[in-house]
């Protein structure tokens, strides 16, 4: 399974977001995988400031040469910030997935959720599968 | 499911396979699209292109055979010339387009993969009645596509014939790289460039041999969607998009290419109507005025009604912006219209612009 790049320090969603925790807020992007397969980003679509999610709803839009997916919200709570610099420079998404092109921030009305995402083997465990 | 003979090739480089007409073809390598496309309008791209397919027309009554089944008039053509044509049916809707290059006494087609047996079927089934014959010779037939501001000199290096002599829609019989080439000045990127027909055997050698030639000048190989961004700015359409057998050459805005004034062919009389009495709908150019990427089958509103359609769409990488060719109403399509293309659920101001969006090298 080749060079993705995964880090340990966050959790994943099986729809290959990411989410960071610091305190009640989490930031979401989505994996290196996830770059790698939609391949040259070029727009993206972010959600209010300020919008209630629930876990698992479609909330962003990440749109490829050839192709738009949606980014599911991991976690339930509060949008409080988004990356605003994002939708001009949609190139950070491929090269800095883990920081730079991250989407949004959320705050956690159920942190014991965040328990519930997959830890970076099982997440490299999906990841495996798919690539089959 | 078909394979080129570069499938092993294309899969060692990293390029990722997809199902495009019945073929595994690269859709990018490792570089990504963008870079792809950036080559391609600033140095060269090479394109495995052998899903197209290519008919032999020879016999006596060639010309008038294809005078009958081409909406071109092929009369024009000088000994070594290739020209862009349509066939239609006979309600004036099109079977595909293609490029026709006179060769000697005999005529080669180029078509569209997706289009291979039903227009050897068509063509065959025309051919009735004319001391002619139509021979399909894809799979003998190799083409690669070398495209961009550099591929001149790249290919110079490598063959025998000097290619400035060598004019926009000609072709010129020649060895490159010792294998007996057809090299015609054509393309489907809005760039000066070559497509190379050679037998088949010789594929992995040329593509070896042009990918090595070209390396210090920044040549890249491209895949599919480089290929589709390319044309989709210099506006050419593609079959299954743009054209298809429910639409005709007049709306989709490619009258210039139906000659009516040659004498009767197939489709003439409607085209004739619809060139009379106007068509319904037209295709334009649309330029996103709210941020949003416009994609196939997108409807396009106005007043709130779904009134169109996006036929290709996307991030446009030389122009960076959102564009898309689209079907309005003929009232509509008037350069400067503000439409709205529902996207996500939400409808996205649009502006009519001007096209080509960018107007190929060889035409300013």
């Amino acid at each position: 399974m080749s060079d993705y790049v995964f880090m340990d320090d966050r959790r994943y969603a099986r729809s290959h977001e990411w989410a960071k925790v610091e305190g009640d807020i989490a930031t979401v992007g989505i994996s290196d995988y996830a770059q790698h397969s939609l391949s040259d980003v070029v727009y993206v679509e972010l959600p209010e400031v300020g919008a209630t999610v629930e876990k698992g709803e479609a909330v962003a839009v990440v749109e490829s040469v050839k192709a738009a997916e949606d980014v599911y919200a991991p976690l339930s709570g509060e949008i409080v910030e988004v990356n605003e610099e994002l939708p001009d420079n949609p190139e950070w998404v491929n090269e800095d997935p883990y920081g730079k092109g991250w989407f949004f921030k959320i705050k956690m009305s159920n942190p014991a959720e965040y328990d519930e995402l997959l830890d970076v083997e099982a997440y490299k465990k999906v990841v495996a599968e798919e690539e089959g | 499911m078909n394979k080129t003979r570069l499938y092993e090739k294309h899969v060692a480089m990293g390029g990722r396979m997809i199902e495009f007409a019945g073929w595994l073809l690269p859709v990018q390598y490792p570089t990504g699209p963008i870079a792809e496309h950036h080559a391609v309008r600033t140095a060269a791209g090479l394109f495995d292109i052998d899903h197209m397919g290519q008919f032999m027309v020879h016999g006596p009554d060639a010309l008038p055979f294809l005078q009958r089944v081409m909406t071109w008039d092929i009369a024009t053509l000088e000994p070594d010339d290739a020209h862009y044509s349509l066939m239609c049916y006979d309600d004036g809707t099109v079977v595909d387009d293609v490029f026709v290059y006179r060769r000697d006494g005999d005529y080669m087609v180029v078509v569209n993969a997706a289009n291979r047996k039903k227009d050897l079927r068509w063509m065959v089934q025309q051919a009735k009645g004319f001391d002619v014959q139509v021979t399909d010779v894809s799979d003998e037939t190799y083409m690669l596509a070398l495209q961009g501001p550099k591929a001149e000199e790249i290919l110079q290096r490598v063959t025998d014939v000097d290619l400035s002599q060598v004019k926009r829609f000609s072709a010129v019989a020649a060895r490159v790289g010792g294998i007996l080439t057809l090299i015609g000045r054509t393309g489907y990127t809005g760039e000066d460039g070559f497509e190379l027909f050679f037998s088949a055997d010789e594929a992995e050698h040329m593509w070896d041999l042009l990918l090595e030639t070209g390396k210090e000048d920044g040549l890249l190989p491209c895949g599919l969607a480089a290929r589709d961004s390319l044309r989709f700015e210099a506006c050419f359409p593609l079959y299954g998009h743009e054209i298809h057998a429910e639409i005709d050459p007049i709306s989709a805005r490619l009258g210039y290419f139906v000659r009516t004034e040659k004498g009767p062919f197939l489709g003439r009389n409607a085209l004739l109507k619809i060139r009379l009495e106007g068509p319904k709908q037209k295709l334009v150019g649309l330029e996103m005025l709210d941020r949003g990427v416009p994609r196939e089958g997108y409807p396009v509103l106005i007043g709130g009604e779904e009134r169109g359609h996006v036929t290709t769409g996307m991030k446009s990488p030389t122009l960076n912006k959102f564009l898309a060719l689209a079907y309005v109403p003929t009232e509509y399509s008037k350069i400067g219209t503000e439409v709205e293309v529902l996207i996500h659920g939400k409808p996205k101001k649009a502006v009519v612009v001007k096209t080509p969006f960018y107007v190929p090298v060889y035409r300013r």
